[in-house]
């Protein structure tokens, strides 16, 4: 039961830990499979969040999980969870069949799952959070004295004794608060312990620290899965990496220290499928200078941004999840305030606030569609007049009528299906839900559409649609700034490209003149890049 | 290592693409939807949606076996038309002023908030429309002034929340609170006389057999149904209610939209002050006690989602006038306020299990025809 003395990543654990961590589970042999999805499948209203899902997870391994926004990783912990139930595919937990009701029957099989917003209770004490649900009790009498002492034990393994058992949760700082998650997962014997970007959180020398403990817990034999954007963590940390998108596993099992970091980006964000783009204007044909952005800065997010997009072009900005790219967005929709800068449309400064955006003519289908862009239990054409419905009116009065023709009418452009616009927005696909949301800016008067993502979850063939929709619309003159992760995409569909990386534009070029792996190794260079073999 | 499915081929190049001129491709969207096309013919008339509607028939068999319950229980009564007529007045009359009330509350709850002050808005728009000074203006002044105020407080109520960044449940708490303190030391915690004739009769007078108050229900009724369903204003208060980031980022000033249905809720409650007041044929600082917890519950029986986003106005009225019915069933047959509590309490979970079992029986058949006819 006791560390092996020899192994190197725990003699680099320093001292402190003196003793072993947990009681290593004894029928626990190290390289045997754990955990073994097959073709796991999980949809919800509207998207396919799992669509054949793929996992191999072995005791005493660091499993890394890879994947975009939205790519499924989320559902499928909350499956392993217990949260979700799968719709179809298999789980094989410890050589058997296995399905967890409810978060409790996973955590008594032994998954532990340390959330990205950790899911304590602030007002509670530590040792009450490390034992919450499963309390030391007498006679329905919490034993405090025994829970604090146990606490402790485990606080000091984890290299943290000095976070006394009594203290409020909400009073410690965010690392001492993952702390008392992971002494919640070792209070429960855990076999698998989940951590959702624990890093996130955390400061460069507060990592180092986790990376020690998740080292201790490997040496016996317990698994973990490590999600993370943060290549260089994986590179260090993790054993095997498979790499998920759009809810399917396009990687599984590559070796987390030699696999080329354009293998795993690629395989992240490039196609699974070759899209058939519309063909670009053969001549020059984009108009004067639609929207003229300079300088635009909000710390933290983005700093000096300049650019400008003429009518009828469609510029494309690439970059990865965090380079602030969707920030730049909102901002320049007027959804945030910026520190520094202006934006500008047809030359005139714009105010601040999304009315005066929506007046000079700009509109946003923005990243997340369900909370920030649908009233989902609406009927589609009130979805798709959102924005607009105003128009139609006469003396405040609104005319459904018009409203419900026009709506159609866009439902008819766009190929909407099913194309009955009374129909709630929550019983369509992603792909229509979609749809909806650029379709509401179709409504007259919009000269910039700000694209945030359009195409996240959505399916194969909606996508080719969406693609020749946009195109359109910029051969009819609107200008179109678009967001993407998926390289290919952006390379694709714009006419012209801005690399992003880290909130500052390293790079504008025509599309014609970058291929994907020179865009993916810009977006990739800097911090993402140290020590990675390329 | 990925999968195998084959290249999608484009569909066919239609880059001129929409606003203008919807380009005709029957061979794919006859496919679609075989209600296609249905835009255009719509009655004024028509409800929002069969959903809200089919709440609503639900609530009518309530107040149906309510009626059978007072038939059963009290034969000789129900078999004599006219009585069944005047009780008929009677519940309605009852159920007025709180249904002036609760149209107000229906749509700060829509809008995603609550108005916990609006029996104290009421309490204050009395006394301070019936104070030495304002009755000197005349009948006029008066309802000016229960107006005003009504509209000014709920004002305030808006601007703490949607520019101060309060929670509404607090700062309408705050609101009770400080409007009754204001209603007791503006009236002295004396009751005040109303000497206007042209008040008291608005209570005691009918128009062709059916009191002014009831009218007054009416109105406020229809109006808060136009406005719901048949107005910009509507229309942002459930977007603002049912999303409110998707509203903003449609250019809808979601602050402006919101503090402005306080002011409605407040405007409701100066409405019903009069009403009150006329009633009493005077106005105390303790009146309308507990009608934020009545409006509230009205609402929620009517189907309004607490959450926000989604009610009826038919819903609401009906709420109320069940809870009348309700009091005016206990009253005919001698029962006691204690026993009729212990009913409305009943009767408002009772109708929220009905409703989540419906909207959760809807939810799944829709999402089983998604399955069927989605992409």
């Amino acid at each position: 039961m006791a560390l092996p003395e020899d192994d190197p990543a725990t003699a680099s654990a320093e001292a402190v830990a003196e003793a072993p961590l947990v009681e290593a589970p004894a029928d626990t042999v190290a390289g045997e499979v754990v955990l073994r999805l097959t073709d796991l499948v999980k949809t919800f209203p509207g998207v396919r969040a799992l669509d054949g899902v793929q996992l191999e997870v072995r005791a005493g391994e660091v499993h890394c999980l890879l994947g975009q926004n939205g790519a499924g990783k989320s559902t499928l912990i909350k499956v392993l969870a217990g949260v979700h139930q799968p719709d179809s595919g298999q789980v094989e937990w410890r050589g058997e069949p296995a399905s967890f009701a409810n978060p409790q029957a996973a955590m008594k099989a032994g998954i532990a799952t340390i959330y990205q917003e950790l899911d304590l209770v602030e007002d509670l004490s530590v040792a009450e959070n490390a034992f919450l649900g499963h309390e030391y009790r007498n006679f329905g009498f919490v034993r405090r004295g025994r829970m604090a002492r146990h606490t402790r034990q485990i606080l000091s393994r984890l290299g943290h004794g000095e976070i006394p058992p009594g203290r409020m949760v909400r009073s410690l700082p965010a690392a001492g608060k993952q702390i008392v998650s992971m002494a919640r997962a070792l209070s429960h014997e855990a076999r698998l312990i989940i951590m959702d970007e624990p890093s996130a959180v955390l400061a460069h020398d507060e990592v180092g620290n986790l990376f020690r403990i998740i080292r201790e817990l490997t040496a016996q034999g317990i698994a973990v899965i490590y999600i993370s954007h943060r290549l260089e963590e994986i590179r260090e940390i993790g054993d095997r990496v498979t790499v998920l998108k759009d809810g399917r596993t396009t990687a599984a099992n590559l070796p987390a220290r030699d696999t080329p970091t354009r293998d795993l980006v690629s395989r992240m964000t490039g196609r699974t499928i070759e899209y058939v783009f519309p063909d670009r204007p053969t001549d020059d044909s984009a108009g004067a200078d639609l929207l003229q952005v300079e300088g635009l800065t909000r710390t933290g997010e983005f700093a000096d941004v300049s650019l400008s997009v003429r009518a009828g072009e469609i510029v494309g900005i690439a970059g990865l999840v965090g380079s602030g790219r969707s920030e730049l967005l909102e901002t320049i929709y007027g959804a945030r305030l910026p520190e520094a800068g202006t934006v500008r449309m047809d030359g005139k400064v714009l105010r601040p606030g999304v009315g005066a955006a929506v007046r000079a003519g700009m509109g946003m289908a923005p990243e997340e569609r369900k909370s920030q862009a649908l009233l989902l239990g609406e009927p589609i054409y009130r979805n798709v007049t959102l924005a607009t419905f105003g128009r139609y009116a006469r003396l405040g009065f609104t005319n459904a009528a018009k409203e419900r023709a026009e709506a159609d009418r866009i439902a008819e452009t766009l190929e909407l299906r099913p194309r009955d616009v009374d129909r709630p927005v929550r019983t369509l696909s992603g792909g229509n839900q979609q749809k909806v949301v650029v379709g509401r800016w179709l409504l007259g008067g919009t000269k910039l559409l700000l694209l945030d993502e359009p195409t996240r979850g959505v399916d194969v063939g909606a996508r080719a649609e969406l693609y020749q929709v946009i195109r359109g619309l910029a051969a009819q003159g609107v200008g179109v700034l678009l967001v993407s992760s998926e390289v290919p995409e952006v390379l694709g569909l714009a006419d012209r490209v801005l690399v992003m990386r880290e909130g500052r534009v390293v790079r504008e070029a025509a599309a014609g003149e970058l291929d994907e792996n020179t865009v993916l190794d810009l977006v990739m260079a800097g911090s993402l890049m140290e020590g990675a073999p390329a | 290592m990925s999968d195998a499915t084959p290249t999608p081929t484009a569909t066919p190049e239609r880059p001129q693409l929409p606003a203008q001129s919807p380009p005709v491709d029957p061979a794919e969207t006859a496919v679609a939807s075989n209600k296609a096309g249905s835009g255009g013919k719509l009655s004024w008339w028509r409800g929002d949606g069969g959903d809200g509607a089919k709440r609503n028939l639900g609530l009518i068999g309530v107040l149906a076996a309510l009626i059978v319950v007072g038939a059963v229980t009290k034969p000789d009564l129900y078999g004599d038309p006219n009585w069944v007529w005047n009780n008929v007045l009677a519940i309605l009359q009852l159920a007025s002023v709180v249904g002036v009330v609760t149209v107000g509350m229906t749509f700060v709850i829509i809008g995603g908030g609550i108005d916990l002050s609006v029996g104290a808005i009421v309490a204050l728009a009395g006394v301070w429309c019936t104070t030495v000074a304002t009755q000197s203006y005349g009948a006029g002044g008066m309802i000016f002034a229960a107006l005003a105020v009504g509209i000014c407080v709920g004002l305030v109520n808006g601007v703490l929340i949607s520019y101060g960044r309060l929670v509404p449940f607090i700062a309408t708490l705050a609101m009770l609170v400080a409007a009754r303190g204001l209603a007791a030391s503006i009236s002295n915690k004396q009751t005040q006389v109303s000497s206007s004739t042209f008040i008291n009769d608005i209570a005691a007078r009918k128009v062709i057999g059916i009191p002014i108050l009831v009218y007054i229900l009416g109105a406020v009724v229809l109006a808060g149904w136009v406005v719901l369903n048949r107005t910009t204003f509507g229309r942002r208060t459930i977007a603002v209610g049912g999303n409110p980031e998707a509203a903003r980022l449609a250019g809808i000033n979601v602050r402006r939209h919101t503090m402005l249905l306080y002011a409605l809720s407040g405007l409701c409650c100066g409405i019903a002050a009069i009403m009150l007041t006329s009633q009493a044929t005077s106005a105390q600082a303790a009146m309308a006690n507990l009608y934020e917890l009545d409006a509230i519950a009205a609402a929620i029986i009517g189907g309004t989602l607490l959450s926000g986003g989604r009610g009826t106005i038919v819903g609401s009225l009906l709420g109320v006038i069940i809870f009348a019915t309700i009091t005016n069933l206990f009253a005919i047959n001698g029962l006691s306020i204690e026993a009729q509590n212990m009913v409305k309490g009943g009767i408002i979970v009772a109708a929220v299990l009905v409703q989540q079992f419906q909207f959760k029986s809807v939810t799944r058949l829709l999402a089983r025809n998604r399955v069927t006819t989605a992409t």
